[in-house]
């Protein structure tokens, strides 16, 4: 339990530092190291928590998609970053002031819902599911694909449409470009592609 | 010492909160203002699954599959629309983006 103990606190600290580091780090390719890092972590409290299936999820959905996104997308843009940092200091004190009260007020209404509320008597981690002989991504597919099974279509539709939305919204067409035209290719006859000329012996073509 | 619910709710509820602090105090950087948002998608999910593992039921845990793959849309068509925003303008300054007169 001690062991549990340690390694939740040591976790949660990576999480909550790297979390902080992400948003008042200088250069925002630091601030994508540290959010994987803060999902590295986030996903460790997974595990302990015995969800290693969403764990994994976090860790290859997270890591190895969106945060590349975001490096690509950082690394792309060429933008003076100093320039957006203007306005740091001055509208600190203000989000000092609502992140305070809003972490106040969150934290003690998670104290009251695990002390008195619908989770006061779980004080342990329960038995995923049904039955605990399962592992936990066997556990999630048994209900994922039976009773959830349309809401598992409906996200991928989500997926579909969110990856159509990004290539229209970033695809162009250069003008001045050649592309193939395969339907110009096809409609091409021997008329219009080549020409028979009479030629006199002894003399090339002079255009 | 044994770690419970209340443990992992209040990591979920500083994340959160540093998630909100961000967009406070990026109110410019739209890339910073974007991974903010996935700090707080991201707590949302602590929250989830601790309250599926200590109540013993997986509903938590598939919905915080949703939301995972809803934070992956999300992330993808923002950048998306940033970098169309950035080839229209030159920059991403968003504090004076009024093209749309909102």
């Amino acid at each position: 339990m001690a062991l549990q103990a340690i390694a939740f606190y040591l976790m949660a600290l990576v999480t909550v530092a790297a979390g902080f580091c992400v948003v008042s780090a200088r250069n925002p390719v630091h601030s994508v190291l540290w959010l994987i890092l803060a999902f590295f972590s986030a996903a460790g409290l997974f595990v302990l928590m015995g969800a290693e299936f969403l764990a994994m999820l976090l860790v290859v959905v997270y890591v190895g998609a969106v945060a590349v996104l975001f490096l690509f997308v950082v690394m792309m843009l060429d933008v003076d970053f100093t320039a957006l940092r203007q306005g740091f200091a001055r509208y600190m004190p203000l989000g000092l002031v609502i992140a305070g009260f809003l972490a106040a007020e969150m934290v003690l209404v998670s104290a009251t819902v695990a002390g008195r509320g619908a989770a006061a008597d779980a004080k342990a981690p329960a038995a995923s599911g049904a039955d605990s002989a399962l592992s936990n991504a066997e556990a999630i597919g048994r209900v994922l694909y039976t009773d959830y099974v349309y809401f598992f279509q409906a996200a991928g539709l989500v997926l579909l449409v969110a990856m159509i939305g990004a290539i229209v919204l970033t695809l162009r067409h250069k003008p001045g470009v050649k592309r193939q035209v395969i339907m110009n290719q096809v409609l091409r006859t021997p008329k219009t592609g080549m020409r028979i000329r009479d030629l006199k012996p002894g003399e090339g073509i002079g255009e | 010492m044994i770690i419970g619910l209340e443990h992992y709710l209040a990591v979920a509820a500083i994340l959160f909160t540093i998630g909100v602090f961000g967009i406070f105090v990026n109110r410019k950087n739209i890339i910073v203002i974007l991974m903010s948002v996935e700090l707080m998608l991201l707590a949302v999910n602590i929250n989830l699954v601790a309250f599926s593992v200590y109540l013993g039921n997986l509903t938590g845990q598939i919905f915080a599959m949703f939301v995972l793959t809803v934070a992956a849309a999300e992330a993808a068509v923002g950048l998306a629309i940033l970098v169309t925003f950035f080839r229209n303008r030159g920059d991403i300054a968003v504090d004076d983006a009024s093209m749309m007169k909102g």
